[in-house]
């Protein structure tokens, strides 16, 4: 089922293409076209989106609930004052819907590939980095309405931010879902079928999420294990979080930046690297088992 | 044009930024444990200096004018006055022995002091320094709440539990009445018909008639996720206008909101540990608390009842008190 329609992505992609013929209106048609294929498809998965707001909200209104009063023992930046547990961890939570989002969007590529939808996507005379990105600038959108739709009922239940935090916050999370698809779309390039992705799910995204400072902040991880603060601390995770804590609250953390910033351009050019169909890893996977 | 739209967007901008609390007020703050006044700007919310003070300084208050703050230095049992302008010690006033918390009346010449281990309450008069009387209360007198025409004076004693209503002319006790286990702190509301009681161990606050002088009300306090015996209500602050009461709670570490019509609580606001008093600013806009275990204050916004900040003082804060201008 999969090796027939991997042949063909090979046999389109082998074609000499013009590219410099193509303009920006092209490029930007295609984007639109890529982005409109991905809202519509959030928008027909209507149970995508609630289970995708049903996660962090279970996080919030039960396992928040019982750790209510943990933190009130220490102001930590960029908090001014005490809050309570659940506050903390609602920057955490954006943090998890951009994770699951963005692992998500990359296992649509998977999906792609298996059902072979992925070819009229790669026959295009785009360049093949101009696609992936766009696909990823897609899955960010998607991610981010997620988020503001979970920030709204956050708010709602009394987890309240600065109102200009809601703005800040935008980069933050546009930079961060960007990483977190770019590393979802360098593992599913890894990924031959989709029965493995849920493997990967558990050695990725879990270890990524409680290895963070998502639900904790890393002073209490630094008290109870030193190794494991220094791993929470290379954790691009941890930064990603860090980077919307701060920004919530009008703050940029520079550090979470940087650390953002390098860890993206890393997996987009992994990414687009082991896409590319001469030398990326899928050829290779090709040319051991025959089917991409 | 662009032009001008973007100096009126700067100028928009500026505003905006000089916006907020229109005047700076100093608030001043007892550390129990530090023996130490730390000063604070409202507008900065900084600690601008801090100032070695008696031993074991508790009770804090402010005259009138704002040119002297009281404070108890319950360890050296004296009341030590301090010139705001200067803030060095000027004197002192015979407070008698261990004294805790104090009242003011409202036309700052008399001050009338709770004396925990004698059972009394000392009448002084500022200008002559002189104890103009001793008035015996019940046992381990704390709480002193005084009603805005200076006429009745509130005691509570902690061990007999009794709000005592004192009648400030003849220095008589004229009314006592039994509220809940160790009153802590009175306090009128600004239209003098109501006096609110804080019990400490009680865990409620009650309201009592200033005619009748029945409790009216009890109120009781439920924070999700804490355990009754750590709601300590201590601390009692009505707005100028009445309408609300804020309750700090002890070691439950929040600050309760009443609405004072429906005595429903509106709302717990997480502050730092052991909050144990409360303060204005004269302009109403933001409530500052004094958080002992934690050795910090916190800033409120009333106008939200979200907390600000949290600023950090010296050792053990205990009393605030906020300078009328």
């Amino acid at each position: 089922m999969t090796s027939e329609p991997a042949a063909r992505i090979d046999s389109a992609s082998a074609v000499p293409i013009p590219s410099r013929a193509l303009g920006f209106g092209q490029y930007a048609i295609c984007l639109s076209g890529i982005m409109l294929r991905e809202g519509l498809r959030f928008l027909h998965q209507r149970e995508r989106f609630i289970a995708a707001l049903v996660r962090p909200l279970l996080w919030l209104f039960i396992f928040a609930a019982g750790f209510r009063q943990v933190l009130g023992v220490s102001i930590i930046p960029p908090y001014k004052t005490y809050v309570l547990y659940e506050v903390y961890i609602t920057p955490g939570l954006c943090g998890m819907i951009l994770l699951f989002s963005g692992m998500q969007s990359s296992l649509s590529m998977v999906y792609d590939r298996e059902m072979g939808n992925m070819r009229t996507l790669l026959v295009s005379p785009f360049p093949r980095w101009f696609l992936l990105v766009s696909k990823m600038l897609a899955g960010v959108v998607v991610s981010i309405a997620q988020v503001y739709a979970f920030l709204v009922i956050a708010r709602l239940w009394g987890v309240k931010g600065p109102a200009m935090g809601y703005l800040y916050i935008l980069p933050a999370l546009f930079l961060s879902g960007l990483m977190l698809c770019a590393l979802g779309m360098l593992l599913s390039s890894m990924i031959k079928q989709l029965e493995n992705f849920a493997g990967i799910m558990n050695f990725v995204i879990f270890p990524a999420y409680f290895a963070s400072s998502a639900l904790y902040p890393l002073w209490f991880i630094q008290q109870g294990s030193p190794p494991l603060y220094r791993i929470c601390l290379v954790n691009p995770f941890t930064h990603a979080v860090e980077l919307i804590r701060f920004a919530f609250y009008g703050e940029l953390n520079w550090i979470s930046l940087g650390v953002v910033a390098g860890y993206t351009i890393v997996f987009l050019a992994g990414a687009i690297f082991a896409y590319d169909p001469s030398r990326g890893l899928m050829t290779r996977k090709q040319d051991r088992g025959g089917n991409g | 044009m662009r032009k001008q739209l973007y100096s009126a967007a700067a100028a928009a901008i500026a505003v905006g930024l000089a916006g907020g609390p229109a005047f700076a007020y100093t608030a001043y703050v007892s550390n129990e444990k530090g023996n130490s006044m730390s000063i604070v700007d409202t507008t900065t919310m900084k600690v601008v200096k801090t100032v070695d003070v008696g031993q074991r300084p508790r009770g804090i208050t402010i005259s009138p004018d704002g040119k002297f703050v009281y404070l108890c230095a319950s360890d050296d049992d004296q009341v030590q006055v301090i010139d705001t302008s200067t803030l060095e010690m000027v004197g002192s006033l015979p407070s008698g022995p261990d004294p805790e918390l104090f009242v003011l009346s409202p036309d700052g010449k008399t001050l009338y002091v709770a004396n925990e281990d004698d059972n009394l309450v000392t009448v002084i008069d500022i200008a002559s320094k002189q104890v103009l009387a001793e008035i015996p209360v019940g046992v381990e007198p704390e709480g002193m709440g005084i009603s805005p025409d200076g006429k009745t004076l509130v005691n509570t004693s902690e061990t007999t539990s009794m709000a005592h209503f004192i009648d400030t002319e003849t220095h008589e006790v004229t009314d006592s009445v039994l509220v809940d286990t160790r009153p802590r702190f009175a306090e009128f509301t600004p239209d003098g018909s109501q006096v609110w009681v804080s019990a400490e161990v009680g865990g409620t606050v009650s309201v009592i008639d200033n005619k009748t002088r029945q409790v009216v009300k009890k109120i009781n306090f439920a924070i999700p996720g804490l355990r009754a015996e750590t709601i300590q209500p201590v601390g009692v602050s009505i707005t100028a206008d009445g309408k609300k009461a804020y309750i700090a709670l002890g070691p439950a570490n929040h600050v309760a909101v009443v609405d004072t019509k429906t005595y429903e609580v509106e709302k717990y606001i997480l502050v730092g540990q052991r909050v144990w008093h409360l303060a204005f600013t004269p302009d109403q806009k933001t409530l500052i608390t004094t958080n002992g275990n934690s050795n910090d204050i916190t800033f409120i916004d009333t106008a939200t009842d979200e907390p600000v900040q949290s600023v950090t003082v010296g050792q053990q804060p205990w009393g605030v008190v906020i300078s009328p201008k």
